[in-house]
């Protein structure tokens, strides 16, 4: 594995010249907080962030996307012929996405890049995309990713991982998409590969131990799905929800979508746009029926989907990376964390 | 503020033993610093769980729309003035209700909170009008005044205008010398700089819809917004179509709102969804005189037509 030291005083200007080649994108602050952006002109990546209200799923999958365009002037020879919107799929970089995010955008590509269907969009932009991940040195209290498998400092779904050094960043060259980039930013100081993966050890396990929050999944397999469909504690745990969007909008693995046709004059687009299971227009039927027309089921089914439905389908744990953008969002505090445990220590009562 | 939770809990308690109420709706300890939760009560054991801090600003009048049991329900003034609002639109019953009146000197503000620190916040607890917080590596102890919610600074309505008990004394009105400078420091603007307010004001709205959802107001079965046969609203980042939302919303709550400020608090993204607001509000009460929520045998000016209108244009 490669390692490359790089001089704080030498990070703008390299990523300066990684310009030339690539879209970035990164944390920056404006007076709503923290938010994953695109970076114009000389914006640099806060790389001091601590939190962000949104994560980077974004970057892939935009809350809303032009998909198909046509045109309705009949005096054109194309008119009414859906063609795929023009998207800029040229290299484009995220840097400082945190780890687990990175692994969340794996997670999200199990239900767009599978055998049988391949999501042109998801697909196209994640290929586009390098990830230069930032570990995460002092993880908040909100932070519980030991315990979804991967951590403030995994390394999974990333090219580059970072680490903050203080006077500079040490970087663990993952792949060969992550390699290209540093090259673009002629990141070339090679560090010695064994005392830096020492290093990061090190700053992984000091990190790890800052993290109090931890979550138990270990028996929600072996629980069958209509154990916890029916199990009595729903009701609880939906009293106090609105039904607003909020935990599945900074879900870095929500990936639900709505499909609009939208037309302006002569023009046509087909959209794809954000949804949330939270909504009771989610599941409305053109009939007017609802099959989840009350909160409680709408409550049931995003926990159930996160933690028991998704782990039933691919095997590869829970839907959740352990951010705690959901807990620390929600108007009214529904934990995950909380009904976590309650589904996997419910002991169903003869 | 442990006093307040005290007789709350004594009283809900009571109440579900007595079998007086249903259940009882309050707010719980959250489980994550400044985070509270409402609550429902069916066994005065759960009514143990009840608390009252700085961080009860969610309204859980919110809670009441259309139930049928008997409700005890625990409310600071602004939760009063939409329970009024909500007997007058006949969403609850009086008489369904017994009202645990908290007199309350204004809730604070995380944001405000939050703008203290370059890092997350771990611990909070409250000395009496101050504030202690931790993170990983501060400590501040933060006066409750500097910190409270823009709408409680303002508030002139701190005690529960319709209750069945009281949780506490009741507690000095504030006396603001000019309630609505924030309106003002708008309506100054030109029509550039408004528009400009306005559209950076929304520019990180993601339509989650936390704002109506977390507002007692906005219980219409059918949200304008979640029409789809035929659609009225789009439903992407389109500016014409957040604007619509918001502008739209805002005019429905007008002389309805309370400014209990749970749109705000409620935002994820932290807008300041009551400049919106505010304005109507402003508006209902120079025009007309008009305070939503205080007096549930007064019908709203917006909903009432009096042969004695000082207007002409509407005789």
């Amino acid at each position: 594995m490669k390692f490359i030291t790089i001089d704080k005083k030498d990070w703008a200007k390299g990523i300066e010249k990684s310009r030339k080649t690539y879209q970035l994108f990164g944390p920056v602050k404006d007076e709503n907080g923290f938010l994953i952006k695109s970076l114009e002109h000389d914006i640099l990546p806060d790389m001091d962030y601590y939190d962000s209200v949104m994560s980077a799923k974004s970057i892939l999958f935009p809350q809303t996307e032009k998909m198909l365009c046509a045109t309705l002037d009949e005096s054109k020879k194309d008119h009414h012929i859906m063609k795929k919107a023009e998207i800029d799929y040229s290299p484009r970089a995220v840097v400082g996405i945190r780890p687990y995010d990175a692994k969340a955008i794996m997670l999200v590509n199990l239900n767009f890049d599978t055998d049988e269907y391949r999501d042109p969009y998801w697909c196209d932009a994640y290929e586009a995309t390098t990830f230069v991940g930032l570990g995460i040195n002092k993880p908040g209290p909100f932070d519980f990713s030991t315990s979804t498998g991967t951590g403030p400092f995994g390394e999974e779904g990333l090219d580059v991982l970072l680490a903050d050094l203080d006077d500079k960043y040490l970087a663990k060259v993952l792949t060969n998409k992550g390699e290209v980039f540093m090259n673009a930013c002629e990141f070339k100081t090679q560090a010695d590969e064994k005392e830096s993966q020492a290093l990061f050890d090190i700053l992984r396990k000091e990190a790890e131990k800052n993290i109090a929050s931890h979550i138990d999944t270990a028996k929600l397999k072996e629980k069958t799905i209509l154990e916890l469909h029916e199990a009595p504690f729903w009701d609880d745990i939906a009293f106090s929800c609105i039904n607003c969007g909020t935990c599945t909008y900074v879900c870095p693995t929500c990936w639900c979508f709505d499909i609009q046709d939208e037309v302006k004059q002569k023009d046509s687009v087909r959209l794809r746009i954000w949804d949330t299971c939270m909504s009771s227009l989610f599941t409305r039927h053109a009939t007017g029926h609802n099959p989840r027309e009350t909160k409680v089921q709408r409550v049931r089914q995003r926990f159930m989907h996160k933690l028991k439905y998704f782990l039933d389908k691919y095997d590869q744990g829970i839907m959740c990376v352990g951010c705690g953008r959901c807990v620390k969002s929600c108007p009214v505090n529904i934990d995950i964390r909380e009904v976590c445990t309650t589904m996997n220590s419910y002991e169903k009562q003869d | 503020m442990d006093y307040y939770t005290e007789k709350i809990r004594e009283l809900s308690a009571a109440l579900l033993k007595d079998e007086k109420v249903d259940l009882v709706i309050g707010f719980k300890q959250g489980t994550i610093p400044m985070a509270t939760s409402p609550h429902v009560a069916r066994t005065p054991e759960q009514a143990q769980q009840f608390i009252w801090n700085n961080n009860c600003s969610i309204n859980l009048t919110n809670y009441l729309t259309n139930r049928k049991e008997k409700i005890g329900i625990i409310a600071k003034g602004c939760d009063c003035r939409n329970i009024v609002t909500h007997i007058i639109e006949n969403k609850i019953n009086r008489e369904q209700l017994h009202i645990i009146g908290v007199p309350c000197k204004g809730m604070i503000d995380k944001t405000k909170v939050a703008s203290f620190f370059n890092e997350e916040i771990t611990s909070y607890s409250e000395i009496d009008e101050s504030i202690v917080i931790k993170t990983l590596s501060d400590e501040k102890n933060i006066a409750k005044k500097d910190i409270l919610k823009a709408n409680c600074m303002t508030c002139l309505h701190r005690n529960p205008v319709i209750y069945d008990d009281l949780a506490a004394d009741l507690v000095e009105e504030q006396e603001i010398e000019d309630q609505f400078a924030d309106v003002r420091k708008i309506e100054e603007m030109t029509a550039d700089e408004k528009w400009n307010h306005f559209e950076n004001l929304l520019k990180n709205c993601i339509r989650c819809y936390a704002c109506r959802n977390a507002c007692p107001l906005c219980y219409c079965p059918t949200c304008f917004v979640d029409e789809s046969g035929p659609q009225w609203v789009g439903k992407g980042q389109d500016a014409t179509d957040v604007r619509t939302f918001h502008y739209l919303r805002a005019y429905h709550c007008a002389g309805r709102c309370t400014d209990c400020g749970a749109c705000v608090e409620a935002c994820p993204m932290d807008i300041n969804v009551r400049d919106f607001t505010r304005k109507l509000n402003k508006d209902s009460f120079e025009m007309f005189g008009w305070e939503a929520g205080l007096d549930q045998n007064k019908r709203p000016p917006l909903d009432v037509y009096s042969p004695d209108d000082p207007d002409d244009f509407i005789k």
